[in-house]
């Protein structure tokens, strides 16, 4: 982001990917930890802020408000674009 | 469209055509991918750059100085809701481009906060778009993409770039934010072009 001034804005926050992202995930993808490709940051993706007023559903950084990942729920598709993450790691019970 | 300078009545409700899957709306949601910035007016500036690298640019001065135009358009946002007879005031895009020299085919325009979206520069001309600063008689508010946004109302409204900032000309066509992320490349109401495929 810049130094830009921001108004109040009506974002929510991570949890709310979690009932769209379920359609593509078996695991819950708000308790995976992300981490930001612009900055760095790392937690939950439960703590991105998701601007969902839009045509998709856009997460943003808690830390610096880059893009962290967007998701599209087209008629027949589903597009994850994730270039804002490095990775996205899931805590799984052992095999 | 009706490119309207002074007065005129409202069609009536019969001439008003829907494009396919889409409903009316008298409000005027507010779509945004990410935060809405506050800008003002008199820092505005913006920039066209040529694909030879060449730059031109209007502070908010500059642009006031044009002569403008007061377009009534009907909006179609992909989230399906359209609105009838919007009435903006603004600059448009053969006045800022015709000085500008190019060959290329393509735009990418980009937005305060990294928002951006790709048109043919063909749509950008012949009275198709605008600079808009003036939304129904007032300054156009921050959340509708104030100081200054693009209007490109034959097509869905995400390429209606709000909170303009520039606009590059490009020999090759990039997707932009939505473009991108699934959703089509040109995205013409009329042929319900709303994702990649359709
Ligand atoms: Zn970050």
């Amino acid at each position: 982001m810049t130094s830009e001034e921001h108004l109040p804005d009506d974002h929510v926050d991570g949890n709310a990917l979690a009932g769209p992202l379920a359609e593509v995930f078996t695991a819950d993808v708000t308790v995976a930890q992300s981490e930001c490709a612009h900055c760095g940051a790392t937690g939950p993706v439960a703590r991105l802020l998701v601007y969902r007023d839009a045509p998709g559903l856009v997460a943003r950084c808690q830390e610096c408000g880059q893009v962290v990942l967007r998701y599209v729920r087209t008629a027949s598709a589903a597009h994850l674009d994730m270039r804002g993450t490095v990775t996205l790691a899931f805590s799984l019970a052992p095999e | 469209m009706i490119i309207s300078r002074g007065f005129h009545g409202r069609r009536p409700t019969a001439d008003r055509k829907l494009p396919p899957g889409q409903y009316e709306t008298t409000g005027f949601p507010v779509l945004s991918a990410g935060p809405t910035p506050r800008l003002s007016a008199a820092d505005t500036e913006l920039s066209v750059t040529a694909e030879t690298g060449r730059r031109h640019t209007w502070r908010w001065a500059d642009l006031m100085a044009l002569p403008s135009e007061r377009p009534t358009v009907d909006l179609h946002c992909v989230t399906k809701w359209s609105k009838f007879e919007t009435r903006w005031e603004g600059i448009s895009l053969d006045v800022l481009l015709a000085d500008v020299e190019t060959d290329a085919d393509h735009t990418l325009v980009s937005s305060h906060g990294g928002y951006t979206t790709n048109i043919p520069l063909a749509d950008l001309l012949d009275g198709k778009a605008w600079v808009v600063h003036t939304y129904e008689g007032e300054p156009l508010a921050p959340e509708h993409g104030g100081p200054l946004r693009l209007l490109v109302p034959h097509l869905y409204l995400w390429k209606s770039a709000k909170w303009l900032r520039s606009i590059e000309l490009r020999d090759e066509d990039e997707p932009g934010f939505w473009e991108s992320a699934g959703y089509h490349d040109y995205g013409d109401p009329w042929r319900e072009q709303r994702y990649r495929g359709d």
